[in-house]
């Protein structure tokens, strides 16, 4: 079972293979790829020396190329399969089916992985994606443990999950309430609740609002916790009650459920967050590393260690971790 | 151009649904799309239901299509769903590529749906290859998206052999979860729902904290808190757009009929309501309303 841990940066990437990931994933500096923020991500020199730096440790950098192509800027993308491949990649993200066609029939031998941004969430889904010599596919954060189950005996191709990070609670590629408020979505613009849109007031009693084009989003009263305004985690009201309509601010953790992801077969285990800092990648990559080490020596004998669940506690959202989708009781 | 009602998103009784059909059989609707496509437990209407009112719809003149699951996730979703491709008489929309399988397997034509991730002319002329014979353009996408995108050579081509489709009016499909938004908002876990959206025929609004509109929940699915409106853009279709969508409301939906078929052409400026938008079409965002 691999561990594959994100990178936005060079420190990020040393700081991923140095503490134990197996595979790092990073994207470029454009908006090919679905964290397209500033001051992250990879120019094509950077992606070679990523390349050098991961290969020289034995281990395989994966580039995400999956935001959908515009039809006046395709070129964007068919160079930026082009640049990953030229930088010794060893594997590449794809979302839209045009780069994956492209990518399928210029490449073949590169390894092609499914992005969660294309949302396969059944069987006959990942039969269509076959047909572009896909080799893995992330599975999205929707499902519950009983249905990935199921995708796992029913299909023979490698499966990847979320293990750690934000939590995305639509099913990722198909949510345009980003675009819907801001104009920019993860399927156009590479980002979700984009950071230039943002707006923090302080009112005259302390309270603090946060802001999406204009649009509140939350509340915040003095001395409250205030994150960021991500449009699906903000507190509105819904039949006179106030509450977190669609999702609280809280991480993906999965550390329970390692004994039964490995069970079941996953090839991969996937941490969110190329946004974050090095010390976070290398914090979350030594207890991933340590996670991974003790279920692969004694699947049954496993148990989730106080120390892990502390840390991971400590760098997530609000300092809350659910089981999100993969818990019946989440829905 | 022709005007089609997309499938109901929300969840009404058989008797709504069963009169709202009517209604259309009467209408001068040129095509009409019937199915479940939000949630596999909302079963009021079953296959055979479907296919009754198919084949009045078909007998007043309508084309029908039958539109499938969006979401689908458990394998028997997907049994239901191949019951659906396999129907032998109708042309089927997907709303999942997973229905594109299915149908690209017994070499069948198909609709790609709005929610299928097609934004580039070389993913159109893939599908084009794969079968499709109408695309129905993802909602977010404006106008000047199509038309680059349609004046592409890759797609001047074979533009003969496809029709577009916009989804134009109605509140607009923007996001899909492994959650259910209406059973949370009652405080019930999704396998407990006792399928309470059929209470909300209109679905349950959601307002910001200084009283903005800004979703409406319809089960697994979140929509625009706004109605999508194009009646005064139809003109800037002309020669883009073959099929204009309107997304069947609780109320008013062949009134809103008429008054597009009357402003096919964009002569006169229809009066927006207060909570309509058209921003996606003219490259903004999509709750804003000019």
């Amino acid at each position: 079972m691999e561990l594959l841990c994100p990178a936005g940066s060079m420190p990020a990437l040393k700081a991923a293979v140095e503490n134990g990931a197996d595979a790092v994933y990073v994207g470029l500096k454009d908006e090919t790829n679905a964290r397209h923020f500033a001051g992250l991500n990879l120019d094509e020199a950077g992606l070679a020396e990523a390349a050098r730096v991961v290969h020289r440790h034995g281990k395989k950098l994966h580039v995400a190329i999956n935001t959908f192509a515009h039809a006046d800027t395709w070129e964007t993308w068919r160079r930026a399969v082009d640049m990953a491949a030229r930088a010794g990649a060893d594997v590449l993200i794809l979302a839209d089916l045009a780069v994956l066609a492209y990518a399928a029939e210029r490449y073949p031998k590169l390894e092609l992985h499914l992005s969660v941004q294309a949302s396969a969430t059944n069987a006959a889904a990942i039969e269509f994606y076959r047909q572009f010599r896909i080799q893995r596919v992330v599975l999205p954060r929707v499902l519950s443990m009983n249905q990935v189950r199921a995708i796992a005996r029913t299909t023979d191709i490698e499966l990847e999950v979320f293990a750690f990070g934000s939590l995305c609670i639509m099913a990722e590629g198909r949510c345009y309430l980003s675009s819907y408020m801001t104009g920019e979505s993860p399927n156009t613009a590479g980002a979700c609740s984009p950071a230039r849109f943002v707006r923090w007031d302080e009112t005259e009693d302390g309270t603090l609002e946060s802001r999406l084009n204009d649009i509140l989003i939350d509340r915040f009263a003095p001395g409250e916790t205030a994150g960021y305004p991500t449009l699906c985690k903000g507190r509105f009201e819904v039949g006179g009650e106030t509450y977190h309509a669609l999702e609280e601010p809280t991480s993906l953790n999965t550390l329970s459920l390692l004994p039964e992801l490995y069970r079941e077969g996953i090839a991969s285990l996937k941490i969110e967050g190329r946004q974050r800092s090095p010390a976070y990648v290398a914090q979350i990559t030594r207890v991933w590393r340590q996670a991974i080490d003790a279920v692969m020596a004694d699947p049954t004998g496993f148990s989730v260690a106080q120390e892990w669940d502390r840390v991971l506690a400590s760098l997530s959202e609000g300092s809350q971790t659910t089981l999100g989708a993969y818990h019946r009781k989440w829905k | 151009m022709k005007f089609s009602l997309g499938a109901i998103q929300y969840f009404w009784p058989k008797q709504v649904v069963q009169n709202f059909y009517r209604q259309a059989a009467d209408s001068a609707v040129d095509i009409v799309y019937l199915g479940e496509t939000v949630c596999s437990k909302r079963r009021e209407l079953k296959y055979e239901d479907y296919m009754e009112l198919a084949h009045m719809l078909r007998e007043a003149g309508k084309q029908v299509c039958l539109s499938t699951m969006t979401l689908l996730e458990a394998p028997s979703e997907l049994r239901e769903l191949r019951r659906y491709c396999d129907n032998g008489e109708f042309l089927v929309e997907a709303n999942d590529v997973g229905g594109i399988s299915l149908l690209q397997e017994n070499q069948l034509p198909f609709i790609a749906g709005p929610a299928i991730n097609c934004y580039n002319h070389h993913s159109v002329r893939r599908l084009l290859n794969m079968g499709m014979t109408r695309w129905v353009v993802p909602v977010e996408l404006s106008r000047d998206w199509l038309q680059d995108l349609l004046g592409q050579t890759l797609i001047t081509d074979v533009r003969g052999c496809f029709e577009t489709e916009v989804f134009a009016f109605g509140h607009m499909p923007l996001a899909w979860s492994g959650r259910c938004f209406t059973a949370r908002s009652e405080n019930r876990p999704k396998d407990q729902c006792e399928l309470c959206c059929i209470q909300y025929p209109e679905g349950r609004t959601v307002t910001s904290q200084d009283g903005q509109q800004v979703f409406v929940l319809n089960g697994i699915q979140t929509q625009s808190g706004t109605r999508y409106n194009l009646v005064n853009q139809l003109g800037s279709m002309q020669g883009l757009v073959d099929v204009v969508r309107l997304s069947p409301q609780l109320d008013d939906t062949f009134d809103w009929l008429e008054k597009f078929r009357a402003n096919q052409h964009g002569e006169t400026q229809v009066p927006l309501a207060k909570l309509d938008s058209n921003g996606y079409w003219l490259n903004l965002a999509g709750l804003v309303q000019k």
